[in-house]
């Protein structure tokens, strides 16, 4: 039995490395060629652009979503806002009809459909070169924009990601996400180099109209529309960039039963995503997406969930012989043998490679960090996303793949405060 | 098409992945390594005041019994003791632990005839505790054993615990098995004070009563330091 779960946790463990160090070769190989701009720039041409706003039973940020859009620094005439209510039961109609008129913004309402029905909506009539959604949940950085559409100065690249950052910590559990998010950069700048991103994410994710003319609309996609059409972009060869210096600030859920559910639907939407384009693993034809990204998404998950059961292993253990303990000789009070001694630190090999890989992750935060000007490389912050993360992840773990193997799907408007 | 693969660099990356494995792999040797090494310097020192201890022994046979310096190498063999069970559970260099092990029953026996020796002239014998146990099978009376005699040596110091593997391949602990006729089926197995062989599990209560003396001890030492506070 023991034998059998270090080698799995051995095994875990190389693959777990080889991904961060693969993300490490490709840093020292591309560095130079990460792009960080601090200063106000100007395009040579400014292609026009659409960006939708899909909202349901948003009337208290979607106000604040649209001005942030209005702010870009953007011509006027060549920035369109699509506003799609998605059949909302609060007073979002009437905050977004205060926009009605606005020479740059167009308003729609639907009944209810989900997400990518309303992106789907706005996409029917566009217009517009280059088409890119906003949740509104979230704001963008005026500069953004801009920083984005140089990456279509390569007529290859058919999309742009941005940098998701955390709008405003307050809780523990949003700062333990801002941790996250900043190691997000670095992970999503290093995929991009490897023509490998997953993910296009809903917030300001821009593409080139040829996208949806071509390989056809959102779909539900197990409600990661984001992540299936990343994956469909890859299946036919587009090339998706990141912007590491395009910020988009997002509310984040605020307590961990929120967390919970964002989770479980994104990481179920991995799962089953990976599943429906399973044809991409391990094929070469389609490039790193199906040989690194997949396969590493499906290590990481798993890897979680091995450590989680080893731990457990290693406690069953130890109150198993305490519990003998007790029995035998009773309760004892006596610390005198408690004393601190080098001897008793574990040197097994497992202890080295936990070090390693706690090494490397810290790596990813000090560069995702870097990619944000400002932001401290190490703070606090850093032990509450270990801690939290290792409590909470292997749960939601567990239950999006549990959900994956039953197939029972989790809404998306259920990780918010309204029903 | 932008899929291309590189497949160098899977490559590179595999090699720097087994590289930094080696590398974990060698630290772990190497710290491993200087554990083992510290128990053996602990016991070679243990080994030197033994010797000592016996040479000054020889050589002053009208020495003073306050003058023979035992000190406290019991403590030091109980301390290794620990160390020694620690490894055999966590290292991977189990022949270097058996050598070990068999190095420190040898100290354990020397220890236990050099204070029988001192005992005897000195008339203040010391209760000793032989414990022979098994690590071949899955013995869990053997553990449950073993926390007993923990308990009861920090409840008495002054109490001697030798604890003997069964399946030690050393001379010397054979020899101690035919000496009380020990069998495996019948451990664990405990000696008391040289006669008294019990079978099976014994608990605090159980020894507590086959060793009167160590109530007695006990009470005499707590009576000593009560009046000497009263001053």
């Amino acid at each position: 039995m023991e034998q059998v779960i270090t080698t799995i946790f051995y095994c875990i463990a190389f693959l777990a490395v080889y991904v961060q160090v693969f993300f490490l070769v490709t840093f020292f190989e591309r560095r130079k060629d990460i792009l960080i701009r601090t200063e106000h720039i100007e395009l040579t041409t400014y292609p026009s652009v659409t960006i939708v706003v899909p909202c349901y039973n948003e009337e208290k940020t979607v106000e604040g979503t649209i001005n942030s859009i209005l702010s870009l620094s953007y011509p006027a005439d060549k920035l369109k806002i699509s506003i799609v209510d998605d059949g909302s039961k609060d007073g979002t109609w009437d905050v977004v009809s205060k926009f009605a008129g606005h020479p740059q913004i167009t308003l729609f309402a639907k009944e209810n459909g989900g997400k990518h029905t309303a992106l789907n909506h706005a996409l029917a009539s566009l217009t517009t070169d280059f088409v890119g959604c906003l949740d509104a949940d979230s704001s963008v950085h005026p500069e953004a924009l801009k920083r984005i559409m140089t990456y279509f100065d390569d007529k290859d690249t058919m999309a742009v990601a941005p940098s998701i950052v955390v709008r405003d910590p307050k809780t523990l559990i949003q700062y333990a996400q801002a941790v996250e998010y900043d190691m997000g950069h670095y992970m999503k700048k290093m995929l991009a180099f490897n023509g490998a991103i997953h993910v296009t994410p809903g917030p300001f994710s821009i593409f080139r109209k040829e996208v949806f003319e071509n390989l056809g609309p959102y779909r539900k996609a197990h409600n990661t529309e984001d992540q299936e059409i990343a994956l469909r972009m890859q299946k036919h060869g587009y090339k998706i960039e990141h912007a590491p210096d395009a910020y988009v600030f997002t509310n984040s859920p605020n307590t961990i039963p929120k967390l919970y559910r964002q989770r479980v639907r994104w990481i179920y939407g991995f799962i089953k995503n990976a599943i429906d384009y399973k044809e991409l693993i391990f094929r070469s034809k389609y490039g790193n997406i199906g040989l690194f990204t997949i396969p590493s998404g499906m290590i990481s998950i798993s890897a979680t969930i091995i450590m989680l059961s080893f731990t457990f292993y290693q406690w069953a253990k130890y109150i198993e012989h305490k519990a003998v303990q007790i029995n035998t000789t009773g309760l004892s009070f006596s610390f005198s043998t408690v004393s601190f001694d080098f001897f008793y630190f574990s040197t097994k090999m497992a202890v080295f490679i936990s070090v390693l890989l706690y090494t490397l992750v810290i790596f990813s935060l000090i560069n995702g960090r870097s990619m944000i000007p400002g932001r401290k490389k190490l703070s606090w912050d850093i032990f509450l996303f270990v801690i939290i993360y290792s409590v909470v992840a292997p749960v939601w773990l567990l239950k999006s793949v549990w959900n994956a193997i039953w197939s029972r799907e989790s809404s998306w408007t259920g990780e918010r405060n309204v029903s | 098409m932008q899929n291309k693969v590189d497949w160098k660099k899977y490559i590179i990356v595999l090699v720097i992945t087994i590289l930094l494995f080696l590398i974990a792999g060698a630290l772990s040797g190497f710290f491993t390594d200087k554990k083992l090494q510290s128990i053996r310097t602990v016991q070679d020192k243990i080994a030197t005041d033994i010797l000592s201890s016996e040479t000054q022994y020889s050589l002053l046979s009208e020495l003073s019994c306050e003058d023979i310096g035992q000190g406290n190498l019991s403590d030091e063999l109980n301390s290794i003791a620990d160390k020694i069970a620690y490894s055999e559970q966590n290292l991977k260099y189990s022949d270097e632990v058996i050598e070990l092990k068999k190095y420190y029953t040898l100290l354990e026996i020397k220890d236990y005839l050099l204070s029988k020796k001192i005992g005897e002239r000195c008339g203040k014998r010391t209760p000793t505790v032989f414990y022979f146990y098994t690590t071949a099978e899955n013995c869990t009376l053997c553990t449950k054993q073993g926390y007993v005699l923990t308990e009861l040596r920090s409840k008495y110091p002054d109490l001697r615990v030798y604890s003997f593997d069964y399946n030690l391949d050393l001379s010397a602990s054979n020899a101690l098995l035919r000496i009380y006729d020990i069998k495996d089926t019948e451990l664990p197995t405990l000696v008391i004070n040289d006669k008294t062989k019990v079978t099976g599990f014994k608990s605090v209560a159980d020894i507590e009563k086959l060793i009167p003396t160590l109530v007695k001890m006990k009470k005499d030492a707590e009576a000593t330091s009560a009046t000497s506070t009263k001053k």
